[in-house]
């Protein structure tokens, strides 16, 4: 019982920092310096309060359930769940925001003075307490508020550089694109209580039993439109590569690291447990999302040249590699299969974990180059290893972590990600493997084109001469924003060579839902040293024994060639070949120039453009250009043939409203009396 | 044994490497009516590059004074990872065939890097070709192994190699098709003809030399000894999973001299193959490639489609 008492103490602490960091910050909004140093040090605190919960609760397994029931409101109850799944999103969430906000202390500085600083951290307080209430509530109603309080949240951290035009309108399209979903839970949720009588989640695990399949599934289309488009996943995500860039960098950091993971939470609660057991078609209809999501993700990505967008564009990427993870495991449910489920299940937490680490490493390395650059255009960065040597070597972890080269983390969750695909393709029947195949064969292509992708994002931006004025100008980043990357930086490959030993901790967490409960005790995916392996021999794989050769095999290279067989030759500093011309940054590569050939193989699905403007000097003979602009971009398939006619849908039907809403008042009155005379009616 | 037999499992690649591309430089010789450089011209070569000074660009970081140590450390583990003369070592650490693909790609990555890293014009467009073919070519090298990995059951490459790959008759029609698959990544990515001319550095189309053009010295005998084993270890994959005869089944002197041998016959065929391409077809323009490397990727799916259990 005081076991009990204590967790739940800990867990209403945790709120109260939050609570206490976002009250503070509107207290102290006079002086920017005081309201942003209560700021970070309530979310510091909070955090590591938060990511000390979080583990502890995995590890010692107790369950939190507690609630009050609010005598206003009578279907709403405050009431909190928090299982091994819960609180392993709790960890990642407080672990990622730790650091977020260590980053933040320093990266802030550069608002004194032209925002509110009390404000920022008011809504940031806000946000973090959000995400941790939406992974915890399991009350219907209840959750559509901390949902919302989330969504708004996050929205005004959007439009926090307000002086930029863009923002602002990226914030507009991110408020819409969040409430159609939110329509869509809230729908779902409505469906769930009609057919079930409650609100509260384990009453309607307890009651899905006896929903009909046509509202089953109802719920799950809903759902999947509902928290996907949260989750940023194709073609959904039109809101993600405008917000995440518009936010300030370690709130990008938080909302591509977690934020949109809070989506694939619910999507885990809803399908693996409180809707349990599910059709095999929602198991592949996830799949091939996760698989069209993960690849056109990349393509987007590789076609952007604002830093910031093409990272938005990977967390779409990742999602759909979670979600190959989610579907896999969802299938394998469905089909008899809870051993390789959890192992799927575990896979896919594993990334969302590794996504977090590395892609808030990568969004605050990006902050850290855009604070001292002053733009987002990759095409004017250049050279910036020289200047600002450490956050380099930062993004260049993030960039290998994401990339899935070993030893760093992104490999062994997707690697484990692979595996359970393998599975299905090697023991399925036959129209199930095929959708294995198709999400094996997206995960390999999608692998092939982020080490491209991030190739050219760390070769355009930090190698080479530097592009423009404004590189030259770079130094390092204060010791707040080095300290929060390079615990990121060490986190990736803490989790990658430990990744063994992880695995463990997911399957705990995938294992915390009922029906898979006794899955883990027949294999688990754990195999003594640090290994992993899946499927009885099928494959296995040392993290600790790899990294240790690289190591060696890298140190033994080192000594042989450049101290024993080489160790009197000189190095000696020259030009770059320039084929006797004069060597000037324009004739690097560019970014664009870059992807360039990628795009072009792709162009079925990205739809190259090419616009060109030629000014004369004079408009009649047209012999001499002036200048002669092009304008090279991508189609956006998504707008003219997904949003572009819903639009004109509720154009039509809007005209069509404005016949009824005439203006006149004795009109309005007559709608009224037919309105009454109906109902009265009706009620006979 | 089983020592003395890692340790040849160690040294096997880096020193076998240069022999390969000699005598693939030899048959093409051949087949151009020269004499050619001796088989052994290789090995000089990279002993004069390793006794030279070097000349580093000053635009240069520390990724290229890095990236050749990486990309040769990189091979180095791949070429212990895969079967070369003995199925029954059984490597469960990075005997994976995600490993060794995904431990490639380390490669590929830092290789990439040094091209970018001096500014120059040509390293970039290498760099940008080289990412693009790689990134293609990815699916049909995973999934010709994976065809072999559901046949066999394991996705350890050792135990691939143990299961017997064309031997195993009823398999025979998605072993070859995967071989099919895998010969075509075996070009692409070890930059040979039809996908890149290895012989050339001033070619518009060049690939791997574009990058490696800043390089000079120790570091660029480094690259091209790195390149060498990249190729050795693509012949030892396409030998020893597809077609594993001969390689040793136990630790004794016989099985392994034979093994040896078998495995130097095999290494021949291969080298005659890519030499005979080499020289009786032309290159092909860039944007024809994909189409090449997504048919590998089309004969796997057929492949493992074909695949009864």
């Amino acid at each position: 019982m005081t076991a009990i008492f204590t967790i739940q103490s800990a867990f209403l602490s945790l709120l109260g920092i939050f609570l206490a960091g976002a009250a503070g910050s509107l207290i102290l909004r006079k002086n920017d310096s005081w309201a942003n140093g209560w700021s970070s040090f309530c979310a510091v605190t909070g955090s590591l309060v938060g990511a000390i919960f979080g583990i502890a609760t995995m590890i010692s397994g107790n369950n939190l359930s507690f609630g009050m029931a609010s005598p206003l409101f009578p279907l709403l109850s405050i009431s909190f769940y928090v299982d091994t799944l819960s609180a392993f999103f709790i960890a990642v969430i407080s672990i990622i925001a730790l650091f977020c906000s260590l980053y933040g202390f320093g990266y802030v500085k550069h608002f004194y003075k032209k925002y509110s600083i009390g404000a920022l951290g008011f809504f940031y307080h806000l946000f973090i307490a959000g995400m941790i209430l939406v992974v915890s509530a399991s009350n219907g109603l209840f959750f559509l508020i901390v949902w919302e309080i989330m969504s708004v949240a996050s929205y005004f951290l959007v439009v926090y550089d307000r002086n930029d035009e863009n923002n602002v309108k990226a914030g507009f399209l991110y408020l819409i694109m969040t409430h159609i979903g939110t329509a869509f839970i809230t729908f779902a949720f409505f469906l769930l209580y009609k057919f079930t009588g409650s609100f509260d989640f384990e009453a309607i695990k307890a009651g899905s039993g006896a929903l009909p399949v046509a509202i089953k599934n109802a719920v799950f289309v809903l759902a999947m439109i509902g928290f996907g488009t949260k989750a940023g996943i194709v073609p959904f995500h039109i809101w993600l590569p405008s917000a995440h860039p518009a936010a300030p960098s370690h709130v990008s950091g938080l909302m591509s690291g977690v934020m949109i993971k809070t989506g694939v939470y619910m999507m885990i609660r809803l399908f693996m447990d409180m809707l349990q057991p599910i059709p095999t078609w929602w198991g592949l209809t996830v799949l091939v999302i996760g698989a069209v999501s993960s690849l056109l993700g990349v393509l987007y990505a590789l076609s952007e040249h604002d830093i910031k967008k093409l990272l938005a564009y990977h967390s779409i990427e990742n999602i759909g590699i979670i979600l190959l993870g989610l579907g896999s495991a969802l299938t394998f449910s469905s089909i008899g299969m809870p051993v390789i489920a959890t192992i799927a299940l575990a896979a896919s937490l594993f990334h969302t974990l590794n996504h977090a680490t590395f892609k808030s490493l990568l969004f605050l390395s990006a902050g850290s180059v855009i604070n001292k650059t002053h733009t987002r255009n990759m095409e004017e960065y250049g050279g910036l290893i020289k200047f600002m040597p450490l956050t380099a070597l930062f993004f260049l972890v993030g960039s290998m972590a994401i990339s899935a080269l070993p030893p760093f983390n992104g490999f062994f969750s997707e690697w484990l990600t692979f595996q359970s695909l393998f599975q299905g393709i090697a023991s399925a029947d036959v129209i199930v493997k095929w959708f294995f195949v198709l999400g094996a064969g997206s995960l390999a292509f999608t692998g092939g084109l982020a080490l491209a992708c991030f190739v050219k994002v760390f070769g355009i931006t930090f190698l080479a001469r530097p592009r423009s004025d404004e590189v030259f100008h770079a130094k390092e980043s204060s010791f707040s924003l080095i300290a929060g990357m390079g615990a990121l930086a060490v986190l990736s490959l803490i989790f990658g060579v430990f990744s063994g030993y992880l695995i463990t901790f997911l399957e705990k967490a995938a294992t915390g839902m009922g029906f898979l409960k006794n899955a883990t005790t027949i294999t688990s995916a754990a195999s003594g040293h640090g290994a992993l392996s899946v499927g009885n021999g099928f494959a296995s794989v040392s993290a600790p024994a790899l990294f240790v050769f690289l190591l060696v095999a890298l140190v033994v290279s080192v000594i042989v060639f450049r101290f024993v067989i080489n160790r009197h030759q000189k190095v000696k500093v020259g030009m770059t070949w320039d084929c006797g011309t004069n060597l000037r940054p324009r004739m690097e590569i560019t970014a664009t120039g870059f992807a360039r050939s990628i795009i072009l193989i792709f162009k079925g699905v990205l739809k190259p453009s090419i616009q060109q403007e030629i000014t004369y000097d004079d408009a009649k003979s047209r012999y001499l250009p002036k200048s002669h602009v092009i304008i090279m971009g991508i189609h956006d398939v998504y707008y003219s043939y997904l949003y572009q006619p819903i639009i004109k849908v509720v154009t039509v039907l809007s005209s069509w409203a404005t016949k009824i809403q005439n203006g006149n008042i004795n009109v309005y009155v007559l709608y009224v009396l037919i309105a009454l005379i109906l109902a009265l009616i009706s009620a006979l | 044994m089983t020592i003395l037999i890692w340790i040849l499992q160690l040294l096997f690649v880096p020193a076998l490497s240069p022999l390969c591309v000699g005598i693939i430089r030899k048959i093409k010789a051949k087949f151009q009516n020269r004499v050619g450089a001796g088989i052994f011209q290789p090995y000089r070569d990279l002993w004069k590059l390793l006794h030279k000074d070097e000349v580093v660009s000053k635009d240069a970081s520390w990724i290229s004074i890095c990236a050749p140590f990486i990309v040769f450390a990189v091979t180095l583990i791949v070429g212990a990872s895969v079967p070369l003369l003995a199925s029954f070592l059984n490597n469960p650490y990075t005997g994976d065939l995600l490993i060794v693909i995904y431990t490639l790609a380390i490669g590929t990555f830092f290789l990439a890097l040094t091209g970018m890293d001096p500014g120059g014009a040509f390293g970039g467009f290498g760099s940008s070709r080289e990412m693009t073919l790689s990134a293609l070519a990815e699916g049909g090298f995973i999934f010709s192994l994976l065809t072999m990995a559901i046949i066999s059951g394991s996705t350890n490459l050792f135990s691939i190699s143990q299961f017997g790959g064309v031997a195993q008759y009823q398999h025979l029609l998605p072993v070859l098709l995967a071989f099919g698959g895998f010969f075509i990544v075996l070009l692409g990515e070890t930059k040979r003809f039809p996908f890149d001319n290895p012989s050339t550095h001033l070619e518009l189309t060049m690939v791997h030399e574009a990058m490696l053009l800043e390089l000079s010295g120790k570091r660029l005998a480094l690259m091209e000894w790195a390149a060498s084993n990249k190729l050795l270890i693509f012949i030892a994959l396409g030998a020893n999973l597809f077609f594993p005869f001969g390689i040793a089944g136990s630790a004794t002197l016989g099985a392994m001299g034979i093994s040896l041998m078998a495995f130097i016959v095999k290494m021949l065929i291969f080298c005659l193959a890519i030499a005979v391409i080499e020289s009786s077809i032309a290159k092909f323009r860039f944007f024809r490639l994909p189409d090449l490397l997504i048919t590998s990727f089309i004969l796997n799916v057929v492949a493992i489609s074909l695949i009864r259990l």
